[in-house]
């Protein structure tokens, strides 16, 4: 979609700003929110680029640089971090090689910290995209990136092999 | 009216009064710190709560009205030590460089401290140190000084409209940044520098070129001469605890002669030159427009004094730039005259010659630095300072301003009328052009009291007037029973109001005068804090008692400009005066977005 389709969407209203923000954002390959979205984005809604990067810079949600295809946040909250948060970033830091704020390599993972997820019930947990994850031990945290990684594996290979048909 | 006990003081008060100014008035000084009145009053930086009998909590008394029978205390115990916890935690987050920061002894932060005698902060200091902003002319951002009272942010997003400035990111990381960049330079800034005129602390100044000025005059190669915008005489004088609205023309004329100034001069003179060459331009317009009917005459035409306004017009419309009058600012007219006709007169090469201009206006410096501005061969105009600046070199160089002699400027660039006096203020470019094409067209004066246009007075942000013009020449018949319609605006967010009205068709105007501080140029970013309505309005009156003082009033009566048309330019507009005093505009509207 185009900024102005996105704009369209949710209505061209200050107060629909952190939708098309998402909007924008969701549709990046890279999931972040570029200086060209904004800028555009100023135009189609005549609010200046400073109170849109103000407002988008606000919410830990939003990322100004290039992000991984899943972003991995964990909770960094009292319950989390008492039931072992601390053990969960050191289990990613790991199995992929990134701290907090970094992405791999490949551009498949980026860690981040969450404030308050609101399942303190199976702390600790973090989500991935928009899944979420809970009762997490370093087993079961490689076990789901190995699945995610399997899954790429296998989409990458398809396209390959889908490549190599058309010629 | 309604009762209200302060201090155990019984006082009246009107209702919908703020406690703040229900004090004021009774006396007593409540502190404050982001606190702008009539601008920002949002209540956030709590240094002005006060104690409400029968009220749980301290309440900020500048957005807090006064009722019936209230009781309030201006100084417990709870109330001082509230304001000594909001100083500490603020100075926890402060560099304490008070000796080598451009605000020291100056800065709202610092004397509240002093007032509130803070003796030590009780947190540790995390301080982190933020990079300098040094990246345009005209404004240095110094993000490690600010307070987050978000005056700038108030000023450029909502007087202005520019929206340069706005609060980034959260909580201890909020800075206050510029567009989407990290520099001013990257983000759309008109250089106009209300944001610093509104900063309590050091955290936006003006770049300052006092040193250079000083390398200058220091330099025996150098013939180094000043000028100084008509705004200044009506505020130097405040950098010396001087009444707001003394006029100190004649001691700022002395004190820039101690300084060592081989030339003192007057924008002035090149303010009745810019009306000579403007009110042609309209004239010339008008003849295309309607005797002509030529429909690729650009009308209304804006003035091109405010360099702000020029900025923000290439920035936000520059589908105006054939409206807007080709005529450079009076500023950059001087440099241009004096590096040519001034030069020749006394036997200097243009390169010899140094051009240092005061200036209320922090885009003036912006300005000076334009490539265009350079049609003498070298830079029209080498060094700005700001009313501001010439305040601390006038201290740094120990004269004792106050009670030195009145002195006159030199001729022949120091010789000016009244009609360039009320350049300083809003409407005054209009009144003045008013002033001599009025003549121009009818051989009389303009038929006014005082030869003052009133609508067009006065700090509303929009004002109109309109002139039917009578009893024409022989040359100007076409004008005959023509009524002109002008148009005064100040502040960008007027302007914009004006653009959009005409955009739209709703108003139609012949000419319309554009500035782009608040008040105008008596108003301007780089004029002694803190600039307020009763203060502009002080200004103003200077100005105009200034310009009823005076011999000449009609910039065309100005005698050394009959001179320099007559040996040097030929006449308004022509071959000379175009390639020295006018000038072209860019579009820059997708330049930083």
């Amino acid at each position: 979609m185009t900024i102005k389709e996105i704009v369209d969407k949710y209505g061209s209203k200050r107060e629909n700003l952190l939708q098309i923000l998402h909007g924008i954002q969701n549709q990046n390959p890279r999931n972040y929110i570029n200086k060209e979205s904004i800028s555009a984005l100023s135009k189609e809604m005549n609010i200046p680029v400073s109170q849109i990067k103000g407002t988008a810079s606000f919410y830990s949600m939003f990322s100004f640089i290039p992000r991984g295809k899943y972003v991995i946040r964990v909770c960094e909250s009292p319950p989390c971090h008492l039931l072992g948060a601390e053990s969960i970033f050191k289990a990613i830091e790991y199995k992929l090689g990134i701290m907090i704020g970094e992405t791999t390599k490949d551009g498949l993972f980026t860690l981040e910290g969450t404030s308050c997820l609101g399942i303190c019930g199976v702390a600790p947990a973090m989500m991935i995209n928009e899944d979420v994850h809970g009762n997490l031990n370093e087993e079961k945290i490689f076990q789901i990136l190995d699945q995610i990684q399997e899954q790429e594996k296998e989409r990458i290979q398809l396209c390959r092999e889908e490549a190599l048909t058309r010629f | 009216m309604i009762n209200i006990t302060m201090n155990n003081m019984k006082i009246e008060s009107e209702e919908g009064t703020t406690i703040l100014d229900a004090a004021k008035k009774a006396r007593i000084k409540i502190p404050t710190l982001c606190y702008l009145k009539n601008v920002q009053e949002p209540g956030s930086c709590r240094m002005c709560v006060v104690e409400i009998e029968g009220v749980r909590t301290l309440q900020p008394s500048c957005i807090t009205h006064v009722s019936e029978g209230m009781k309030i205390y201006t100084n417990t115990k709870e109330v001082r030590d509230a304001r000594k916890i909001i100083l500490e935690l603020l100075l926890s987050d402060h560099p304490w460089e008070c000796n080598t920061c451009d605000r020291n002894q100056d800065c709202e932060l610092q004397k509240l401290a002093e007032e509130y005698g803070i003796k030590e902060v009780r947190f540790k200091s995390i301080n982190e140190e933020l990079p300098l902003d040094e990246s345009t002319p005209g404004i240095v951002r110094d993000p490690s000084k600010c307070i987050l009272c978000r005056r700038c942010v108030t000023v450029c997003q909502e007087i202005q409209e520019v929206g340069t400035l706005s609060p980034r990111a959260r909580g201890f990381d909020t800075i206050i940044a510029p567009g989407q960049a990290d520099l001013l330079s990257e983000a759309v800034c008109v250089q106009c520098g209300q944001c610093a005129a509104v900063c309590p602390v050091g955290a936006i100044i003006e770049k300052d070129d006092i040193d250079k000025v000083w390398e200058a005059i220091d330099n025996p190669d150098k013939f180094v001469i000043v000028q100084t915008a008509p705004a200044i005489r009506a505020a130097l004088g405040e950098c010396f605890d001087l009444e707001p609205g003394t006029l100190v023309k004649g001691r700022m004329t002395t004190a820039l002669r101690m300084l060592g100034f081989d030339g003192v001069f007057d924008t002035n003179f090149a303010a009745d030159l810019t009306i000579l060459e403007e009110g042609t331009e309209l004239l010339t317009r008008l003849k295309k427009a309607i005797v002509d009917e030529d429909k690729s005459v650009a009308l209304p035409m804006f003035t091109s004094c405010s360099p702000g306004w020029i900025n923000y017009m290439e920035h936000f419309y520059p589908e105006l730039i054939p409206n807007v009058s080709t005529c450079k600012s009076p500023q950059q007219m001087f440099g241009a005259v004096a590096k040519t006709y001034f030069a020749e007169k006394v036997g200097k090469k243009k390169e010899d010659i140094v051009v240092v201009s005061i200036m209320p206006c922090t885009a003036k410096k912006f300005e000076c630095n334009r490539e265009e501005m350079t049609d003498s061969g070298v830079k029209d105009v080498d060094y700005v300072l700001t009313t501001r600046e010439l305040g601390k070199f006038i201290k740094q160089a120990g004269i004792d301003f106050v009670n030195i002699p009145d002195e006159e400027m030199d001729a022949p660039l120091g010789i000016s009328t009244g009609a360039a006096d009320i350049f300083a203020n809003t409407g005054g470019v209009m009144e003045a052009a008013l002033r001599t094409a009025y003549e121009i067209v009818t051989g009389r004066e303009l038929p006014f009291d005082k030869l003052h246009v009133v609508p067009i007075q006065g700090l509303d942000g929009v004002k109109e007037a309109s002139l039917k013009i009578e009893g024409t020449k022989e040359e100007w018949e076409f004008l005959e029973g023509v009524t002109v319609n002008v148009a005064v605006a100040h502040g960008l967010g007027n302007a914009k109001k004006i653009i959009e009205e005409i955009k739209f068709g709703k108003k139609h105007y012949h000419f319309i005068e554009i500035m782009t501080c608040p008040g105008g140029c008596i108003g301007g970013g780089g004029q002694p804090r803190m600039t307020t309505d009763e203060i502009r309005k002080a200004r103003i009156q200077a100005i105009y008692k200034e310009d009823e003082g005076r011999e000449y009033r009609k910039s065309h009566d100005n005698p050394a400009l009959k001179v320099l048309y007559e040996e040097f330019l030929g006449k308004p507009l022509g071959e000379r005066s175009h390639h020295l005093l006018h000038t072209k505009y860019f579009n820059k509207k997708d330049e930083n977005v």
